[in-house]
C-alpha cells in the first residue's frame, strides 16, 4: 500500500510538469497582453515599453518558463503583475474560503445525493423515485447564476434568514489565524463569528451542491439497482434479515465504489470551477481570482493558480484510489 | 395514473411556493419617507460600500485603476483639491500658489499643522519625496536632511502617461512650507495635474520603512486611515482624529468598501440595506431605485467621451470629408443613447462633456438625417454606397465608463449605415489585442469606437490627448492637421484660463467641420444609495470622496 502511494506521487511530478508546459503554451498562442490590459486607453509608447520591460514580457517564452520552473523547484511562485503581491499569498488567503465553500457542498450532495439515490433504488418506481429523479435532472440543468440569485431573493431579501453574500459579517471582528473561518472562529472560541460564518456558508453552499448532489443522487441510484440484484443479496434476505440491514450493510457498501469516484471527480471540479458560485455570492475565493487572473492576462496568477489546482486534482485522485481499497479490500492496488 | 398527477401537484406546489416568496416583500417596509431637511451632520457610525471590484494596490504613484483610486481619494490628499462636483481647483495641501511670468515655475506655499497618520509632519520635503520618486532623473532638493529615495518598483504610470518628466525638470523645498517647481515647458494643465491622484503626498517615514510593502499600508493625510484590508472581500477605513480640516469632517467612524463582482448582487444587498451605496448597479435596476422610499439615486454627468473614429491613415477616410460627414449623419445616435444606455447618458455635440470650460454650445452637432446623408454620400463620390468595398466598424468587447455596450452600439450602427447603402461589419477582439491593434491603426480597420475618461477637468486632456495626431504616433486617431495641432500647442502655452477656452471652442468648431471623429455620447454615473447616507456627491473624475459624508 505504502509502495503503491510513493509510486503514485512520484507520477504526479511529469503530469504536472506537463500541464505547466500546456498552460504555458496556451499562453502563448492566446492574444492579449497584460501591459495594454494594465494601461488601457491612455497607454503612450513609451508608457507601454516601460511597462514590458518591467513584466519581462520581452524575453523569449522557453526563457520565461526556464524562470518560472526554477522559482517553482524554490517553492516560490512569485509575484502576481497586478497586484505586486506573492502568489502564495494571495494563494493561502482564498484558497481556504474555497475549500470550505467547497466542502460543506461536498458534504451536503454526498448526505443527500447518496440518501435520496439509495431510497430511490430501494422504492424504484414509486412517487419518490419519480420526483427525486426528476428533481435531480432539475439540479443538473439549473443554471447556478439564477439559482443563486433566486435564493438570495427568497431566503434573504423575503425571509431574511440568511445573509446575502460575502463570507463574513461587517460586524463581525475575527482574528484571522488560517483563513479558514469556520477553523478561525473555534480556535479563538468566536461562536458569534462561528455562527455568522455558518450562516454566511449556508446559501452558496446550497447553491454549488446542487449539480453534484444531481449527479451522486443518479449514480447511486443506478449502481444500487444493479447491487440489488445481485445473488448475495437475495441470499441475505433468504437469511431473514430486515430490509434495512440488506441495504445499508450488504448493498451499500458495494453500491457505493463508483460513487466515490464521482464525488471525487466533482470535488476536483469544484474546487477549480466554483467560479460562478463563487461570483455571484462574492465569495473571496480561488475560482474568482484565477479567472480574473485569466480575464487580465496576468501570468503569474494563471500559472501559480493552475499548478496549485491541477496538483490538488492529482492528490484528490490519489486519495479517492485509496479510499477504493478501504471500501472494498478486494480491490487489490497493486 | 395518479401516482403521475402526485408528481406533478408536488412539482407545481414547489415551484408555486417558491415563486410566492421570491415576490412577497418580507413586511411592509413602509418608512415615511421624510423631507430631506438640511441637518446637521452627525457623528459616528459605519458606511458600507458595495463596489464590483477590489484595489489592485493602494500606492497613489503606481495605480491605474478607479477601484485603487476610490480607497486612495479618502487617505491621501494633494497639493490642490478639485472642488465638490466640478474639476474647478481650490487649495488642498497647499494653501496658495503662484506662477512667474514666464510660466515656469510654479511655488506652493503648504498648509501648515497637517499630520500624516503616523504622526509625522507634512511638510516641504514630504512633497519634494512624494513626487521626486516618480521622476525619472530625480533633480529633487530637500529643506531638511531628506531622504535617499529607493529606486522605484514598476513605472509609475500616470506620470509617464501625463509627460510628467517632460514638463517638470526640478523639485525643491526652499523652506519648510514652500515647494518650488521648475518647469522644462510652459504647460497650462500642470495645475490641473497636481490635483489627480498620483500626485497624492505620501508620509515619507512609512514609505522608507517597508517601501514594497507601502502598497499595502497606505499613509497619507487624508481623513480616513487604512485599518484592514481581507484581498478580494473589503478594505477598512477608520476616522483620522487628527485631521486638519475638522469642519469638513470625517464624520463616521468606520468605513467599509465590500467587494460585490455581481451588479445585480449588489443591488439586492442595497434594497437589504446591508449595503449603503451600490456602485455601477445595472442599467435595467435603476427604475426601480428611483422608486424605492427608501432609496436615493445621486446623479453626475460623467467627465466621458464616447466616439466613433476614422482610421486616418487609410483612404478614402483620411481625404474625404463629405464621405465622414455622409456617416456621422446616417447614425441614428440619439436612439443608441435612448436604448443601449438606457438613460444613463447624454448626447454628445462635442468630444468634451458640456459640464468642461471650453465646451462650444454654438457647435450645431451632426443631426440624424438620413436624405442628407445620402446625398453628401453621393457628393462624396459614392452614390449609394457603390464604389465603397465593405467597411469594418471596430467595437469594444468590454463594457468602458463611457459605453456600457460596445458591441450593441457597433450593431445599430450598422442597421443606419445600410440605410444608405453603406455595407459594413461589425469587428471586434479581446480588450488588450483590440487595444493594441486599434493602435497600429491597421489596414483592416475603417471605423473605430473607442472613448476616455477625463483625468483632470483640461480639455487639453480630451482634445490633445486623443485627436491631436501631429502630436505623436501613439495618439490613437492619427487625424494630421496642422491647424489643429497648432491650437493645441497654443492651448498648452497660455496660462489665461478665459483665453485657453476660447482656443478649445476653436479646435471644437474646427472638429466639427472636419469631422475627423463622430461623438456619441457621455455616459452619467448613478450609484443608489439608502437615504440615510447624507451628503454624498458624485464627482466628474469617478472619485469617492467620503470626507463630509455622514449618516442619519
Amino acid at each position: 500500500m505504502i509502495g503503491f502511494i510513493i509510486r503514485r506521487i512520484l507520477a504526479v511530478i511529469p503530469t504536472i510538469l506537463g500541464i505547466t508546459i500546456i498552460i504555458f503554451m496556451m499562453l502563448a498562442i492566446t492574444p492579449g497582453d497584460p501591459a495594454e490590459l494594465l494601461l488601457g486607453e491612455r497607454a503612450t509608447n513609451e508608457s507601454l515599453e516601460a511597462m514590458r520591460e518591467y513584466l519581462g514580457l520581452q524575453k523569449p517564452l522557453y526563457v520565461q518558463y526556464g524562470m518560472f520552473l526554477k522559482r517553482v523547484a524554490k517553492f516560490d511562485l512569485g509575484e502576481t503583475i497586478w497586484t505586486r503581491q506573492k502568489v502564495y499569498i494571495e494563494i493561502m488567503e482564498r484558497f481556504p474560503a474555497t475549500i470550505e465553500l467547497t466542502l460543506a457542498a461536498m458534504i451536503l450532495s454526498s448526505f443527500f445525493g447518496i440518501l435520496l439515490g439509495m431510497i430511490s433504488a430501494t422504492k424504484q418506481y414509486s412517487w419518490f423515485d419519480y420526483t427525486s429523479m426528476l428533481g435531480s435532472l432539475f439540479g443538473v440543468s439549473m443554471p447556478v447564476f439564477w439559482l443563486g440569485l433566486m435564493l438570495m431573493l427568497i431566503f434573504s431579501l423575503n425571509l431574511g434568514w440568511f445573509p446575502m453574500s460575502g463570507r463574513l459579517g461587517v460586524d463581525i471582528d475575527l482574528t484571522i489565524i488560517t483563513n479558514f473561518y469556520i477553523l478561525d472562529s473555534i480556535l479563538t472560541r468566536n461562536w458569534t463569528a462561528l455562527k455568522d460564518t455558518l450562516m454566511h456558508l449556508a446559501l452558496p453552499a446550497i447553491a454549488l451542491s446542487t449539480i453534484p448532489l444531481a449527479i451522486v443522487a443518479r449514480m447511486t441510484r443506478s449502481s444500487m439497482l444493479e447491487v440489488l440484484r445481485q445473488d448475495y443479496i437475495k441470499t441475505a434476505r433468504a437469511k431473514g434479515l430486515s430490509e434495512v440491514k440488506v441495504v445499508l450493510k450488504h448493498a451499500l457498501r458495494n453500491g457505493l465504489i463508483p460513487v466515490v469516484t464521482v464525488v471525487g471527480l466533482q470535488f476536483g471540479i469544484l474546487l477549480g470551477g466554483a467560479i460562478l458560485t463563487e461570483t455571484v455570492f462574492a465569495w473571496p475565493g480561488v475560482g474568482k481570482w484565477l479567472y480574473d487572473g485569466v480575464v487580465k492576462r496576468d501570468y503569474m496568477v494563471i500559472q501559480g493558480g493552475t499548478l496549485l489546482v491541477a496538483t490538488i486534482f492529482v492528490i484528490i485522485n490519489l486519495i479517492v484510489d485509496v479510499l477504493y481499497a478501504v471500501i472494498n479490500p478486494r480491490i487489490s492496488v497493486k | 395514473m395518479m401516482k403521475k398527477v402526485g408528481i406533478l401537484i408536488c412539482i407545481f406546489t414547489f415551484l408555486g411556493v417558491g415563486i410566492v416568496l421570491a415576490q412577497a416583500p418580507k413586511k411592509e417596509r413602509a418608512v415615511a419617507s421624510k423631507k430631506t431637511e438640511t441637518l446637521a451632520p452627525k457623528k459616528g457610525g459605519t458606511l458600507v460600500f458595495g463596489r464590483g471590484g477590489d484595489s489592485v494596490g493602494l500606492d497613489p504613484a503606481y495605480e491605474t485603476d478607479g477601484n485603487s483610486f476610490m480607497i486612495c481619494d479618502n487617505v491621501y490628499e494633494a497639493l490642490v483639491f478639485y472642488k465638490e462636483e466640478s474639476t474647478a481647483l481650490e487649495p488642498g495641501l497647499a494653501t496658495s500658489w503662484s506662477i512667474s511670468p514666464d510660466g515656469l515655475t510654479y511655488t506652493f506655499k503648504l498648509r501648515k499643522g497637517v499630520k500624516f497618520h503616523d504622526g509625522t509632519p507634512f511638510n516641504a520635503d514630504a512633497v519634494v519625496f512624494s513626487h521626486g520618486r516618480m521622476m525619472k532623473e530625480r533633480k529633487v532638493k530637500f529643506f531638511g536632511k531628506g531622504w535617499d529615495i529607493p529606486k522605484q518598483e514598476r513605472p509609475p504610470e500616470y506620470w509617464i502617461s501625463m509627460e510628467m518628466d517632460n514638463t517638470i525638470d526640478s523639485i525643491e523645498a526652499v523652506d519648510e512650507y514652500t515647494v518650488v517647481y521648475k518647469l522644462k515647458r510652459v504647460e497650462a494643465p500642470f495645475l490641473a495635474n497636481m490635483g489627480m491622484d498620483f500626485a497624492d503626498i505620501i508620509s515619507p517615514t512609512a514609505f522608507m520603512k517597508d517601501p514594497a510593502g507601502f502598497i499595502r499600508n497606505p499613509v497619507g493625510t487624508g481623513p480616513y486611515k487604512f485599518a484592514k484590508r481581507i484581498e478580494g472581500d473589503r478594505t477598512i477605513l477608520e476616522a483620522f482624529k487628527d485631521y486638519w480640516d475638522k469642519a469638513k469632517g470625517p464624520y463616521m467612524d468606520r468605513v467599509i468598501f465590500r467587494v460585490i463582482p455581481e451588479n445585480s448582487v449588489r443591488f439586492l444587498e442595497l434594497k437589504a440595506g446591508s449595503i449603503h451605496i451600490c456602485q455601477f448597479p445595472n442599467p435595467a435596476d435603476i427604475p426601480m431605485a428611483k422608486k424605492d422610499p427608501k432609496l436615493q439615486v445621486p446623479t453626475q454627468p460623467g467627465m466621458n467621451i464616447g466616439y466613433l473614429g476614422f482610421n486616418h491613415k487609410k483612404e478614402p477616410w483620411k481625404s474625404n470629408v463629405k464621405l465622414r460627414k455622409a456617416i456621422a449623419h446616417a447614425i441614428n445616435r440619439k436612439a443608441i443613447v435612448d436604448n443601449i444606455y438606457q438613460g444613463m447618458g447624454e448626447l454628445a455635440k462635442n468630444p468634451i462633456p458640456p459640464t468642461m470650460w471650453g465646451y462650444n454650445k454654438d457647435v450645431p452637432g451632426y443631426q440624424y438625417d438620413v436624405e442628407l446623408a445620402k446625398k453628401l454620400l453621393a457628393e462624396a463620390g459614392y452614390p449609394e454606397g457603390k464604389g465603397l468595398p465593405e467597411i469594418t466598424l471596430w467595437s469594444m468587447p468590454v463594457p468602458r465608463p463611457y459605453n456600457p455596450e460596445g458591441l450593441k452600439v457597433g450593431v445599430a450602427m450598422l442597421g443606419d449605415l445600410g440605410k444608405i447603402g453603406i455595407k459594413a461589419r461589425v469587428v471586434s477582439y479581446d480588450w488588450g489585442t483590440y487595444l493594441k491593434r486599434q493602435r497600429e491603426q491597421p489596414e483592416d480597420m475603417d471605423l473605430f469606437q473607442l472613448g476616455w475618461t477625463g483625468d483632470n477637468g483640461d480639455p487639453d486632456n480630451f482634445l490633445a490627448v486623443l485627436f491631436d495626431g501631429l502630436a505623436s504616433p501613439a495618439v490613437r486617431m492619427q487625424w494630421h492637421n496642422e491647424a489643429y495641432h497648432n491650437l493645441m500647442l497654443e492651448g498648452k502655452q497660455t496660462i489665461d484660463q478665459a483665453k485657453r477656452a476660447e482656443i478649445y471652442k476653436q479646435a471644437l468648431q474646427l472638429l466639427y467641420d472636419e469631422c475627423p471623429v463622430i461623438p456619441i455620447a457621455h455616459s452619467s454615473v448613478m450609484w443608489p444609495a439608502v437615504k440615510k447616507v447624507q451628503n454624498f456627491k458624485l464627482h466628474p473624475t469617478g472619485s469617492v470622496m467620503l470626507r463630509s459624508v455622514w449618516l442619519q
